[in-house]
């Protein structure tokens, strides 16, 4: 007597859908994915419950943080523009390596005299050089004037658009040196900006 | 293929000599281990939580003939201090109609007041409140944002920020929330 037997199934599973699926979702997410900027000086942004996104083309950002200011601005042909008009009005002649280099730095972190020699420099050796950030005080203009002022006309200029400017500040920032920045910007009659927070639940 | 051998033996001995077929598939479970592996990765260092921007309009310092005076008792203004603490009170500086009072951030601080006086003022002279923001050089930007969020909490619309006096100065020295 012999006993029925049972069908033995193959156990592989066809994978080309899943296969799809899966690289389908990887170029997503790859093109997707935006290298992240890491700043030079950390600053712990403070908490709203405003839901407003952030603009990611013609937008400066101003970053606030153990008293310094450092300056970015995005679009690698706005930056260019930028550093023209910053040559023009601190009488520095750049070379085209150092306009290039300048187009993909991130941010502005030194002061415009120490510029130049910074553009030069590797990346090891920059991360070895003092951020003193980008001098701002009370007179009428100081360097980040000069900066703000040439991101918005390269901007214009550019994309004819007006430049959106945004100030991340650390939390433990003290008001003054908040304050003498919105004053350098009220000078040149921007008086509408954004002020980057995390979102907060509001408590109700 | 990991595949098991299914065919259950086959013919041993006699008939012709085929040659086997092979199969054309491929094993992609090598693949698809791999993708998910780079999607996981991808997932996770793609920031999630995009940074959001509170808009800030500060009042424009050139046009003086243009600023409207503002009825003292339709302004409600807030001094920020040192260690997160806010003092408010209505009316002017030297002659406040309120008793100016010490307060923190949050559901029952300064959120409180603003409420409360909000509605009174809308009740007596059916305007919104107006409301002056007075960062001291003590206070940090936290707490100026807070305030800000405070304000959008509850809708005011009529507000703007402004440089302190010494008056007010002395006045959180008196209260003790600047040092």
């Amino acid at each position: 007597m012999s006993r029925a037997k049972v069908q033995r199934k193959s156990t592989a599973i066809d994978m080309t859908a899943m296969c799809d699926v899966a690289f389908l979702l990887l170029t997503f997410f790859i093109l997707s994915a935006k290298p992240k900027v890491e700043d030079p000086i950390h600053a712990d942004i403070p908490a709203s419950t405003t839901i407003a996104a952030l603009p990611e083309v013609d937008f400066a950002q101003l970053l606030v943080a153990q008293g310094k200011v450092i300056f970015s601005v995005e679009g690698a042909d706005v930056r260019l523009e930028t550093l023209k008009g910053m040559a023009d009005q601190y009488k520095i002649n750049f070379t085209p390596d150092e306009l290039k280099a300048f187009q993909n730095l991130d941010n502005v972190s030194v002061s415009i005299g120490v510029l130049k020699q910074y553009l030069n420099m590797t990346n090891q050796e920059r991360a070895s050089v003092a951020k003193t950030g980008v001098q701002v005080d009370t007179t009428d203009s100081n360097e980040l004037y000069w900066w703000v002022k040439n991101a918005r006309k390269a901007d214009k200029l550019v994309h004819n658009k007006e430049l959106k400017i945004a100030i991340k500040g650390d939390s433990k920032e003290e008001y003054p040196t908040i304050a003498k920045i919105i004053k350098t910007l009220q000078k040149q009659k921007v008086n509408k900006f954004g002020l980057i927070t995390s979102l907060k639940t509001a408590t109700k | 293929m990991a595949e098991l051998d299914t065919s259950g033996g086959g013919k041993k001995g006699g008939g012709k000599v085929r040659s086997k077929k092979a199969s054309t598939r491929v094993d992609l479970t090598a693949m698809v281990d791999l993708a998910f592996l780079l999607i996981t990765f991808f997932i996770l260092t793609t920031t999630l939580q995009k940074p959001k921007a509170m808009d800030l309009t500060m009042p424009d310092k050139d046009e003086k003939n243009d600023q409207l005076p503002v009825p003292a008792t339709r302004t409600m203004t807030v001094l920020i201090g040192a260690n997160n603490k806010v003092e408010w009170f209505m009316g002017q500086p030297g002659n406040p109609l309120t008793a100016p009072s010490v307060t923190g951030f949050g559901k029952n601080g300064i959120r409180q007041a603003l409420l409360d006086k909000g509605k009174e003022v809308l009740a007596k002279s059916g305007r919104p409140m107006i409301v002056l923001i007075k960062p001291s050089d003590k206070s940090t930007y936290s707490d100026m944002v807070s305030m800000m969020d405070e304000l959008n909490i509850v809708g005011n619309q009529q507000r703007a920020i402004v440089d302190i006096t010494p008056v007010e100065v002395d006045l959180l020295k008196r209260d003790g929330i600047y040092n």
